[in-house]
């Protein structure tokens, strides 16, 4: 398939998942339904923008959280202190979010793994000492209250649940389509590359530095487009969001779907959410029970589902391959004898 | 036309480079010899800027290359592959090639179009076809046998088209009939692509058959250079490094 039907393909696939979106309310007419839905396109995103750096980037953030809650918190906000559109109001809320990931990227996108997960956690966590303190504006550790005016913008009306849902829907499958055409471009093939051989990198004259930084603003924008999600099905902003839990959430997410197959976190969102949904209406001590689901994950499969599921398809096609290339002939031409 | 004057570097107090010239004309094949430690594979840094020289010049056509970065030097065409194969392991052949060409064509950071870019196919299936990994283009790169992930490593290197290419131990952990396929892959290479090519290599029956000149070092310096037949009859290059056995082997 070449590149141009391949996008083609995804497109239609987006269409079609995105009706699909659209009729499920009519099937399953709850509201518990259409917010779940709601939070999943917030966590979903967020956790698939994560996995543009972990999985893809070999870049293991674990202050990702910062971003959700930036777009969550400037969001609220612009739209509670300013007379603008929704629209202006989001693209104000990732330009802010794309400043702020250049300074921190500048600062962290270079440092050796340990360090840049726990810089990055420690720029998440001065957002929220930031948010907590700055109560005059932000609430403190009330968060923002008093809710979210919300103009109506081309026809879509975000006070309506079915809007909202259909909004969010939308951009979930369009942040999803957006994101999958990023990691199959020449640019996703080269921040492979990175991930897997970062020394070998710059001697093929890739300038890891500025790549590795272009990764992490786009999922610094990403991330924020969740959190402006979130912000709407709250009609607020609260310090939680912005707490280093909501990356753990998100990295959660990525180990339960998979790391390595591109809808793996998406589908690690729908299991944490149904489990939050479930485990915390039969039982108090959720954190257990999902501390002995991820420990399953970790020790029994040592992979998400969906990585689980596209191994054994690879390695069967792999061990295919190799058996075919070894029954060719050799292309090279018949060899120097030793010595003279 | 690569000239290397003075070279030098040291890590605290050991001189792993020291006052290294060299010369390596334009569609020259040589080889870089020496005993362990004597300093190879830091030329090789130094040149393709792994490390940065404490002094000298590294003159790539008359423009002084030293100091600058790997990618900096890799665009000046610089080309390397490793002692120990540096591949992208969850790449096929075909893909880690293809991300090859884009980098050096400055595409890499393309995020408007789909990989592959159609454009940039026909010199990585050249590059492929010209180390013989077309029929594994396919195949994972950590799936592939030591000796293909050592051409792999070659071949990454030689799609950025360079005009130097250097080459740490191409032949190091091969059996015999394998380190001649490999050996026989680079010369049949060089032929084709007429750039300047460098290697390392410890198997002299390999050095004193295909290199055109040979550069001794030793402890970091410069402890001979010549035509192979000079380098094998070389009385200081016999008690340094290859021996008397192999002086009485050869004469």
């Amino acid at each position: 398939m070449n590149a141009r039907s391949s996008l083609l393909r995804d497109s239609l696939i987006a269409i079609a998942a995105f009706l699909l979106l659209a009729a499920l309310p009519y099937i399953f007419p709850s509201k518990g339904f259409t917010d779940f839905v709601v939070r999943l396109a917030a966590f979903g995103i967020f956790a698939t923008s994560l996995n543009l750096l972990v999985g893809y980037s070999g870049m293991e953030s674990f202050g990702h959280g910062l971003y959700f809650g930036l777009g969550c918190y400037t969001f609220a906000l612009i739209m509670q202190n300013f007379a603008v559109s929704i629209p202006v109001a989001f693209l104000l809320t990732i330009l802010l979010s794309v400043v702020v990931a250049v300074v921190v990227g500048s600062i962290c996108v270079n440092l050796s793994e340990i360090y840049f997960a726990f810089l990055t956690l420690a720029f998440q966590m001065l957002l929220h000492s930031l948010i907590i303190a700055w109560t005059p504006i932000t609430g403190g550790d009330q968060g923002l209250t008093g809710g979210i005016p919300r103009p109506p913008f081309l026809g879509i009306r975000l006070d309506n649940y079915y809007h909202l849902y259909l909004f969010s829907s939308g951009l979930l499958v369009v942040c999803l389509l957006a994101m999958h055409h990023i990691v199959q471009s020449p640019f996703g093939y080269t921040l492979r590359m990175i991930r897997d051989n970062v020394s070998r990198a710059p001697f093929l004259g890739i300038n890891v530095f500025r790549v590795r930084l272009m990764a992490y603003v786009i999922a610094g924008a990403f991330g924020a487009v969740g959190g402006m999600i979130m912000s709407l099905f709250v009609s607020g902003a609260f310090p939680d969001f912005a707490y280093w839990t909501i990356s753990g959430e998100a990295i959660f997410m990525i180990m339960l779907g998979g790391i390595t197959v591109f809808l793996g976190p998406l589908v690690g969102a729908v299991m944490l959410l149904l489990l939050n949904d479930v485990v915390t209406k039969l039982t108090s001590h959720y954190g257990i029970v999902l501390g002995g689901i991820i420990l399953l994950f970790a020790l029994g499969l040592r992979k998400g589902v969906l990585d689980f599921v596209a191994d054994m398809w690879r390695d069967r096609r792999q061990a295919t391959l190799s058996a075919e290339s070894r029954s060719e002939p050799v292309a090279s031409a018949k060899p120097v004898a030793a010595g003279e | 036309m690569l000239k290397i004057e003075n070279l030098s570097k040291s890590f605290g107090g050991v001189a792993a480079t020291s006052d290294v010239s060299l010369h390596f004309p334009q569609g020259s094949l040589s080889a870089v010899i020496g005993p362990n430690g004597a300093g190879k594979t830091t030329f090789f840094n130094l040149i393709t800027g792994a490390l940065r020289p404490d002094k000298g010049r590294i003159l790539l056509d008359n423009e002084d290359i030293a100091g600058l970065s790997p990618p900096e030097i890799v665009r000046r065409g610089i080309g390397r592959a490793f002692q120990i194969a540096r591949i992208f392991p969850t790449l096929t052949v075909h893909d880690a090639i293809l991300g090859a060409v884009q980098a050096h064509r400055n595409q890499h950071t393309v995020m408007s179009r789909r990989f592959p870019l159609v454009e940039l196919e026909e010199r990585a299936a050249h590059v492929m076809q010209l180390v013989g990994l077309t029929g594994k283009a396919k195949v994972l790169s950590r799936n592939l046998s030591h000796g293909d992930q050592k051409l792999l490593d070659i071949a990454l290197a030689l799609v950025l088209e360079p005009r130097v290419l250097l080459l740490d131990e191409p032949t190091a952990g091969m059996g015999p009939e394998e380190r001649w396929a490999m050996i026989d892959t680079v010369h049949r290479m060089w032929e084709l692509e007429r750039m300047t090519l460098i290697f390392i290599e410890h198997d002299m029956s390999i050095v004193f058959k295909i290199a055109q000149s040979v550069k001794v070092l030793s402890y970091g310096r410069v402890l001979a250079e010549g035509t192979p037949d000079e380098i094998r009859r070389h009385p200081e290059v016999i008690k340094a490094y290859l021996g008397d056995e192999f002086e009485a082997a050869h004469a």
